[in-house]
């Protein structure tokens, strides 16, 4: 993902509606797990609640 | 009602509920998966909410996600800020912030489990299978 250059990444799913996205990066750091689930969120844009019926997001910090 | 209307509507329902869902469905009957979990969440806490099915107009959900800035739903608010969709609660309720946050203890048991100084309730012998045929095989 290119808003995470130094994320380590896991998504999954395969119906194509349904999917899960683990996110380990810096980035999250000092951030409030809603602002960094919608950096998450911004990634995706408006196919949420569209195209992608449901994501699953599990973010977290290199450290945490 | 038009969506200025309904937009009030729904900041007025987060600013006077001290914890409040939208949710698809209701609480007796989600309507989705994520809807379920996020009230379970609550229901296991026994603490009081309100909740609102967005599913009757679009509009809900269009003027909710335009107020929040959170594009899916469910959505929990608790005192006037939004907590978060599915994942946010359900982990939130495992690590115990949740309670924290709406002030009451964690459940010590599980839902599902029996209190252990609860009496377990032993299945009743049905009465039409005779007895015998119980004590064969």
């Amino acid at each position: 993902m290119e808003a995470f250059p130094d994320a380590d990444v896991d998504v999954s799913g395969d119906d194509g509606q349904h999917f899960r996205a683990e996110i380990v990066s810096a980035r999250f750091e000092g951030l409030s797990r809603i602002q960094q689930h919608k950096l998450v969120q911004e990634v995706f844009g408006g196919e949420l609640g569209g195209a992608i019926h449901a994501l699953s997001i599990k973010t977290s910090t290199p450290e945490g | 009602m038009d969506n200025a209307e309904i937009r009030d509507f729904i900041d007025s329902s987060i600013k006077e509920n001290e914890v409040m869902l939208f949710m698809k469905g209701t609480p007796e009957a989600p309507a989705c998966g994520f809807s379920m979990r996020t009230s379970g969440a609550l229901n296991a806490l026994g603490v009081r909410y309100a909740a609102l099915d967005i599913l009757p107009d679009p509009r809900i959900r269009e003027e909710l996600s335009g107020l929040s800035g959170w594009p899916t739903i469910p959505q929990l608010f608790v005192k006037g800020e939004l907590v978060g969709g599915c994942d946010i609660v359900v982990e939130m309720y495992e690590n115990g912030e949740l309670a924290e946050l709406l002030g009451v203890d964690m459940p010590e048991e599980e839902d599902d489990a029996p209190a252990e100084d609860e009496p377990v309730e032993l299945p009743q012998q049905q009465s039409n299978i005779p007895l015998e045929n119980n004590l064969k095989g």
